[in-house]
């Protein structure tokens, strides 16, 4: 079933703040496996420069999952959520996540297409503190196998 | 960390294997929120026309990024990353999982002291990620 073409521009504004955990991030970053000091050790953090430990570089991924996963099972849209792969992923970085950022995600349709009888959906997530600083965007291409 | 200076077109950084197993998917799951059946039920993957439970493509994703955050040492010093998941990495129920080798080169010198890496992943000698690269500054 072709996708409904109505979505794209469709923007998804902010539902509630997140609040970014230190242990939530050792806990991300322990999952992937990564022991860079950095996102563990507040002392190391700190004396790189930041406010408290950092989050892994993918772990913006996680809050703009909470926006796409209401986007991509909204029954009007008409996404075969159990068909569904992850296509493409790109983050632009203005800083780092830094445990203790209040952020929110503003989100975006950027495209939506049909290729190779596959459904494809980009959802574009820009993620910024309450006070507005950017502090990262994030391309999400999702693709529903053999749905189109 | 190396500095921009040195660094020069053609380069490669320190390689690495990654050993992905059930239970890297496992925690993944809970730690990113990411309960998708594909990623721990094998009877629902095999369904879904998937050779079986395959990682996450943002698992993927973080391990092929620590060759870069390890080269540079400073993850904040990330400006962009991108990746395209052209193929699944299948995680059999074994105990011993299977292993994704990542490695990166130079490829562009940027302004601002940036450096575009690109970055090559494969799994049982099959490319697994396309068009990879990262962004990184360097003092």
């Amino acid at each position: 079933m072709a996708l409904n073409p109505d979505f794209v521009g469709r923007t998804y504004p902010p539902v509630g703040t997140y609040q970014v955990g230190r242990e939530k991030i050792r806990e991300f970053a322990t999952a992937i496996g990564d022991s860079n000091p950095l996102f563990h050790d507040v002392d190391a953090a700190s004396a790189a420069g930041y406010a408290d430990v950092i989050a892994p570089p993918t772990f913006a991924f996680a809050l703009a999952f909470k926006t796409m996963l209401s986007v991509v099972s909204d029954p009007e849209l008409g996404l075969d959520y159990s068909r569904v792969v992850h296509g493409e992923e790109k983050f632009i970085y203005a800083r780092p996540i830094v445990a203790g950022d209040d952020l929110v995600v503003s989100s975006v349709i950027d495209n939506i297409r049909a290729a190779a009888g596959n459904d494809m959906i980009t959802v574009r997530s820009d993620i910024a503190t309450v006070a507005g600083e950017h502090v990262v965007t994030t391309y999400s291409l999702t693709v529903a196998r053999g749905t189109a | 960390m190396p500095t921009f200076s040195q660094v020069a077109v053609g380069d490669s950084i320190p390689a690495a294997d990654f050993p992905i197993t059930r239970l890297n998917l496992v925690q993944y799951c809970g730690a990113s929120g990411d309960f998708n059946y594909i990623h721990w039920s094998e009877s629902f993957a095999n369904a879904v026309g998937l050779p079986g439970v395959i990682s996450h493509g943002m698992f993927t994703m973080a391990e092929a990024c620590r060759v870069v955050t390890d080269w540079i040492g400073d993850p904040g010093q990330l400006c962009e990353y991108s990746v395209r998941f052209t193929r699944p990495v299948a995680v059999p129920d074994d105990l011993v999982g299977t292993v994704l080798s990542v490695s990166g080169t130079v490829a562009e010198k940027l302004d601002d002291n940036r450096v575009k890496v690109d970055l090559t992943a494969t799994c049982k000698g099959e490319t697994v990620l396309g068009r990879a690269y990262a962004i990184v500054r360097l003092p």
